[in-house]
């Protein structure tokens, strides 16, 4: 089976957004990057499906050269190759247009079955999976908590705010991953040290439009300073007071 | 606990290759996520996590720079010292438990031992699933182990072992011990099974320092094993002595790593510590402190980075070693005792890092080669004269 684990290069989570001239780039200087938190675990489901079911891991990302950092890393977990489509404009692709080059190459590659992260870590979209599949016309379950996929077919929970959902459908398909699907690995070192023998291959690709752009970003307000109400049992019925009028979380 | 950040003054990070770094954060985040949330109670009672052994030989970090075809990872010696960072900088006893199964028991199985020791030993002690420890000090012979009392007597097809090991880390822990002992005037290397009759290994309690790892008495009563334990390659006291060379190259970047944990908790904490209206961090006094610490780190990383670059090309001496696990350790102690002081009260409680790591290298710099015999060490090199006696 032909698996594609699609990640994305995010900065560190403790990264301090600086916000350019422009007012609508982030300054990127002294940022480090990871792979997203949840195609960590998209990388390690391709994996898993690969040792249950056979076939081939292929790890798949839009981004820099730099990015060779974090699909060796999935390639050091148990992945077999890497691709990274070169893109000088990697953090200002809109979701559409990432769904586009993605579908395409996911077509190109002949892949059976893509994992992506339920979200990115940076833009908190939830969007390019399902958006990939849409333009591929593939069968796509979000938010995957338990997966099993055999014979072609696949069934998926996925949890939601008002229950669990079982549900079943036919490969190709595309899988966004939740946390609690699976632990992802640690890349043992005989791992890395193995993955430097694999293939990583730089692709360029025709340019998409965005088709969405950014027109301004704001920081988050800072946070009010705290106020201490009072000391012991004294100081409930003030403390009631405020969080029913101030915070008005009562 | 805040997040580790580990200081990198001069972008070492540019000298290491993609591998070398990819092997650091792997074992960075391992102990920040498996390691650190167990670290101070193992170290309160006085346990090693034994659970996490599967994971470390998953990892692949026990001998991880022998080779694959002894089921190890084969890395550089670069790797291999960053690895003994990451584990120090969660502790001194972390580092000492795989110090001695890689360096003192797998490197001198791979270095003296037959073909037939190697695939009986390496595996199982690579994945983790046998444990070994080194036994050369004794009770009355510490900085001068040619003068052991134990020996191997030949009776027939066997060797009979009797003598008394003392400080000996994993000894209790072990299923297989490298133990040394004068076999007709000669210090010879064993393989000895610790299931042998007459083998004990009562722990060394009571101990204020390395509490995360097991120490224990090697007792050798008539312990009887067959000819084809003796480590074939190794004849007197150099076998034992290039065996320590190993260890202690990984403990120079090991000290790196406490010294690292004790100045990233000095730092946040100065700068989160408000006193007389403004952070300790704002104050001349522990600026200096941190300054010190910084540049003291930072020459130990580039010293241990250069040492680790001469052993890939194979022309690293013993002495050189002995320059870096001297500075390294000795610089570490101090960061640690500063932060310590730093940190005021909170210093000696176990919340805090800074008073564990302390209390460890207490152990490092004395073991391995204490701090003055390195001196001596050094000395000699630089002049020519011996003066250990």
């Amino acid at each position: 089976m032909k698996i594609v684990a699609c990640i994305k290069r995010v900065p560190t989570t403790d990264a301090q957004a600086k916000i350019n001239a422009d007012g609508k780039s982030l300054d990127s200087a002294g940022f480090q990057y990871m792979t997203s938190f949840y195609d960590e675990i998209a990388v390690e489901q391709a994996i898993q499906t690969k040792e249950a079911s056979g076939g081939d891991v292929t790890v798949l990302t839009i981004g820099p050269s730099e990015a060779s950092k974090e699909v060796r890393e999935c390639i050091a977990k148990g992945a077999d190759a890497g691709i990274i489509m070169t893109d000088a404009d990697w953090t200002g692709r809109d979701n559409l247009a990432t769904a586009k080059v993605l579908a395409a190459k996911l077509s190109e590659m002949g892949a059976e079955i893509a994992f992506f992260g339920k979200v990115a870590t940076d833009r908190d979209n939830s969007a390019v999976g399902p958006m990939t599949a849409t333009k591929l016309g593939w069968a796509c379950v979000t938010d995957v908590v338990e997966l099993s996929i055999a014979d072609g077919k696949g069934t998926a929970k996925r949890e939601s705010e008002n229950g669990v959902e079982t549900l079943s459908f036919s490969l190709p398909a595309i899988i966004t991953c939740d946390k609690g699907l699976n632990e992802p690995r640690y890349a043992g070192l005989k791992g890395i040290m193995a993955a430097k023998k694999k293939p990583l291959e730089e692709v360029s690709f025709e340019d998409v439009p965005n088709q969405a752009q950014v027109d301004s970003l704001e920081l988050p307000a800072a946070r009010k300073e705290g106020r201490i109400v009072g000391e012991g049992a004294a100081a409930v019925p003030a403390l009631i007071d405020a969080l029913r009028n101030e915070a008005k979380v009562l | 606990m805040n997040a580790f950040k580990a200081l990198d003054f001069y972008a070492l990070d540019d000298q290491f290759s993609e591998e070398e770094r990819m092997v650091r954060d792997t074992v960075r985040s391992w102990v920040s996520e498996r390691f650190m949330p167990l670290i101070m109670e193992h170290y309160e009672a006085g346990t090693f996590p034994m659970e996490l052994v599967p994971e470390l030989g998953d990892l692949g970090v026990f001998g991880s720079n022998l080779p694959e075809k002894y089921g190890c990872a084969g890395l550089s010696n670069v790797a291999y010292g960053l690895i003994c960072q990451e584990l120090e900088r969660g502790d001194s006893g972390l580092r000492s438990f795989v110090s001695v199964q890689g360096s003192l028991v797998m490197w001198p199985i791979h270095e003296y031992g037959s073909e037939e020791q190697k695939l009986e030993w390496l595996p199982k002690l690579a994945s983790g699933e046998a444990i070994g420890c080194f036994g050369l000090t004794e009770p009355d012979f510490g900085s001068n182990p040619g003068g052991m009392t134990t020996v191997a007597i030949p009776d027939g097809d066997e060797f009979v072992i009797t003598g008394r090991k003392m400080w000996i880390t994993n000894g209790g822990l072990s299923q297989i011990a490298v133990v040394w002992a004068k076999c007709e005037g000669v210090i010879r290397g064993f393989l000895v099974p610790t299931s042998c009759p007459g083998f004990s290994a009562p722990e060394q309690k009571h101990k204020f320092s390395l509490r995360s790892s097991v120490t224990s008495e090697l007792v050798l009563d008539e312990v009887r094993v067959p000819k084809s334990a003796m480590l074939p390659g190794a004849k007197g006291l150099r076998g034992p002595l290039n065996c320590l060379t190993q260890a202690r190259y990984g403990i120079s970047w090991g000290a790196i790593g406490a010294a690292m944990a004790a100045f990233d908790e000095g730092l946040e904490y100065s700068k989160e510590r408000i006193v007389f209206d403004k952070p300790l961090a704002a104050f001349q006094l522990p600026q200096q402190k941190l300054a010190n610490m910084a540049t003291d780190i930072t020459l130990a990383q580039l010293l241990s980075l250069r040492l680790g670059r001469l052993k890939d090309q194979g022309t690293m001496t013993s002495q050189q070693v002995s320059m870096a696990k001297r500075n390294n350790v000795m610089k570490a102690l101090e960061a640690t005792r500063v932060v310590r002081d730093m940190l005021g009260a909170n210093g000696i409680s176990l919340e805090y890092q800074v008073g564990r790591h302390l209390c460890n290298l207490e152990s490092v710099v004395t073991y391995e080669g204490t701090h003055d015999i390195h001196t001596l060490a050094l000395g000699h090199e630089l002049t020519g004269f011996p003066a250990y006696r």
